[in-house]
């Protein structure tokens, strides 16, 4: 299989604190990979230095064999990456919210924004203010974007927070179905993943030795 | 389309539109979003407005409702208010997006940081500064500024007020990652704002006085291209930085 | 692993490279410094003559000049460390941009201090709005928001960059001030008389305005050396060379 997304000797210092060092990885097309550990080890770190946000950190990234540095758009057009705020606005409606993550990609039209809300249980909500929906509801905004963007690598930094439990089953058959389709993805969660394919794990917050891929 | 080979396509399924992203799409849906959240709260508007009303009034209540006395001095006070006025209305220019996480999306977007920058400061300038601008004449009126100034003090003004929210920007980029910014956002960015202050002052004074005043308004102009160059490029460096404060 | 272990070496080794050579450059630094203020100070308030219209008051010019030489170049020098730091990642330029900005900002203030206390004699009044005097306090307050900029963040690594990209928008900035505010003094007060500007100083008067201007300038080097060293300490004390420095005292 192709591989999507790879690491090199990744290490992330963050004021005096070493929070992993010489991490390995290699995500494959088809591959899902959790990021786990206890709290405070560096996994939203990780996640953070994957999408490009922080950028303290040695090592070398590449996405399909070329370093993400040498050209980072290339990277950022094929990423999805959903963090710990959903980033939705509470004066716009979910429709809204969406044609503007839209416009920063592609371009969706109305019907496919819908169809993008019904699959994530919120058909009716379209016009309403997310000011009027529960934290679960505006999570659900925002993991509506997987429907759209096309986008082959997903990072998600907790994407079960505030979901009910029907929910969480369908963002991992989601998951599972984007796996499938030869998509990537990257996720942590504190959830116990049921998910059909096989899930690969970094696992951070232990000695050096075991920080390694388990492809 | 010369960037269908930047996507990489996993099935159709997952690709609705060969479309490459684009830019300009993404500085104009960044535009309409958030002048549509100022549309919801069209108070943050005002609150504005109605400071440099207030700060303008304190001036003849404080010092000399004098006619002779307030002419000498409205060029001065209105430009000083029109600052201030900015300089606070700046303060939540990123807060919001920071807060809600909008913020990390914009920056890892495949668009340069900076028209995202520039898209946000645009608004800023269309609900805060052009509505300085529009208001500015009128006050100036119950500052009895001579009759020669109106015209240049709108000119100033909309030359004027585009570059103190740029270089406002970077300020508020700088400190929008920090807990308390308010005082420390207006000590980082005041100094700065001396020379179109400066300028915006000297250009109505000299029209008072029936002296050409071309060269002011081609000096803030060259500000307002300079600040419109770098501004958004600093502001776009230091938001990278807050995310990680 | 080679190009891990100069990667480390880089980012590891060039502090203590930096402590080591700057160690050993203090001293030199130290006595020329002191020579040389030692000297200028003495040959500027007893040999160098009075000045025909100010007489002796004049001579405050030996610390008010190299003072505000310094606040400006201290500033410049902060920037390009800065953006060295920001572009390179450089940590010690980092420390360095750090250490200037408090001795920059004391230099401002020495030079507006001196300022007013020869405005006394020489206008009547301890504070007048003379151009190079008010470029030299916005210079201060410049200074003001680097220093509390850097101190306003929990992160010291964000804060040096945040404080870069801001010395570096002063950089910019200063000459439009500069020019401005030179602008705005001959419109409202035109020729007065300004510091410095003199039509033509003899040498017996600019020689040691020289020899102060270098000693001033060693001094700080000093300074800065000394106060980026201390910095290193500080934020490299979880390394094994500043163990081992800790446990040889």
């Amino acid at each position: 299989m192709q591989v999507l997304l790879s690491g090199q000797g990744l290490s992330c210092e963050r004021d005096d604190r070493l929070l992993f060092k010489d991490l390995d990885f290699k995500l494959h097309c088809g591959d899902v990979l959790q990021v786990a550990g206890p709290n405070g080890t560096g996994k939203t770190s990780l996640l953070r230095i994957l999408a490009g946000l922080l950028p303290d950190y040695d090592g070398e990234l590449y996405f399909q064999g070329r370093a993400i540095h040498d050209d980072p758009d290339i990277f950022r057009e094929n990423l999805l990456f959903i963090g710990h705020q959903p980033g939705i606005k509470l004066n716009l409606t979910p429709e809204e919210n969406l044609r503007w993550y839209q416009s920063l990609y592609h371009p969706a039209n109305k019907e496919q924004i819908f169809h993008a809300l019904a699959q994530v249980k919120l058909t009716g909500f379209e016009d309403v203010p997310c000011y009027t929906l529960s934290a679960g509801q505006h999570r659900r905004v925002a993991l509506a974007r997987l429907f759209l963007q096309g986008a082959p690598l997903w990072i998600l930094d907790e994407p079960f927070t505030a979901i009910d439990q029907a929910g969480v089953k369908e963002v991992e058959q989601l998951i599972a179905d984007h796996a499938k389709n030869g998509g990537g993805v990257i996720l942590t969660t504190h959830h116990n993943l049921s998910l059909p394919t096989e899930l690969n794990v970094i696992q951070l917050g232990q000695r050096q030795q075991s920080e390694t891929e388990q492809t | 389309m010369a960037n269908d080979k930047h996507s990489l396509r996993v099935t159709d399924k997952y690709s609705p539109q060969v479309i490459s992203v684009s830019s300009w799409r993404a500085f104009t849906g960044t535009l309409k979003r958030d002048l549509l959240l100022v549309f919801r709260r069209r108070s943050d508007v005002v609150n504005p407005l109605l400071f440099f009303t207030i700060v303008v009034t304190l001036f003849p209540l404080g010092i000399s409702p004098e006619s002779e006395f307030l002419a000498q001095i409205a060029a001065g006070v209105l430009w000083v208010a029109a600052l201030l006025a900015t300089l606070l209305s700046l303060d939540s220019l990123f807060q919001q997006d920071m807060a809600d996480g909008s913020l990390e999306q914009l920056v890892i977007s495949p668009h340069p940081l900076a028209v995202m920058v520039l898209s946000k400061v645009l608004v800023h300038w269309l609900v805060t500064g052009l509505p300085l601008t529009l208001l500015a004449p009128l006050l100036a009126v119950m500052m009895f500024l001579p009759d020669e100034g109106y015209s240049t003090l709108f000119l100033t003004l909309l030359m004027g007020t585009p570059t103190l929210s740029l270089v406002g920007a970077i300020g508020a980029a700088l400190t929008v990652g920090l807990r308390r910014t308010g005082v420390l956002m207006t000590l980082l960015i005041l100094p700065l704002y001396i020379p179109v202050l400066i300028f915006g002052t000297g250009a109505v004074i000299s029209a008072v006085n029936g002296m050409a005043v071309a060269g002011h308004l081609a000096i803030m102009g060259a500000m307002l291209m300079v600040a419109l160059v770098m501004a958004p490029l600093a502001a776009g460096a230091a938001l990278r930085i807050s995310l990680n404060g | 692993m080679w190009k891990t272990f100069v990667a480390w070496f880089h980012r590891m080794g060039s502090p203590k490279w930096f402590y080591d050579i700057t160690g050993r450059w203090i001293p030199w630094f130290a006595v020329a410094s002191a020579l040389l203020l030692i000297a200028g100070t003495v040959w500027a308030l007893a040999f160098a003559p009075e000045d025909y219209q100010q007489g002796n008051s004049f001579r405050i010019i030996y610390i008010h000049v190299p003072a505000a030489i310094l606040a400006q170049s201290i500033f410049f020098l902060m920037a390009m460390a800065g953006a060295v730091g920001l572009i390179w990642k450089m940590k010690v330029a980092d420390m360095v941009a750090k250490s200037c900005a408090p001795i920059g900002a004391s230099m401002t203030f020495i030079a507006l201090f001196t300022g007013a206390v020869w405005g006394k004699p020489t206008w009547g009044a301890w504070w007048v709005w003379d151009a190079r005097l008010t470029a030299m306090l916005i210079l201060l307050f410049l200074y003001f928001g680097v220093i509390a900029l850097q101190s306003a963040f929990d992160s010291k690594q964000s804060g040096a960059r945040a404080s870069a990209i801001l010395s570096l928008v002063g950089v910019v900035n200063i000459p439009i001030i500069k020019y401005s505010v030179e602008w705005w003094n001959t419109l409202h007060q035109p020729a007065t008389f300004t510091l410095t500007e003199k039509p033509a100083m003899p040498a017996e008067m600019w020689v040691p305005l020289l020899v102060m201007v270098i000693g001033f300038y060693c001094f700080f080097g000093t300074i800065l050396m000394m106060r980026t060293r201390n910095e290193i300490l500080e934020r490299e004390k979880r390394t094994h060379w500043v163990q081992g420095l800790l446990s040889k005292k």
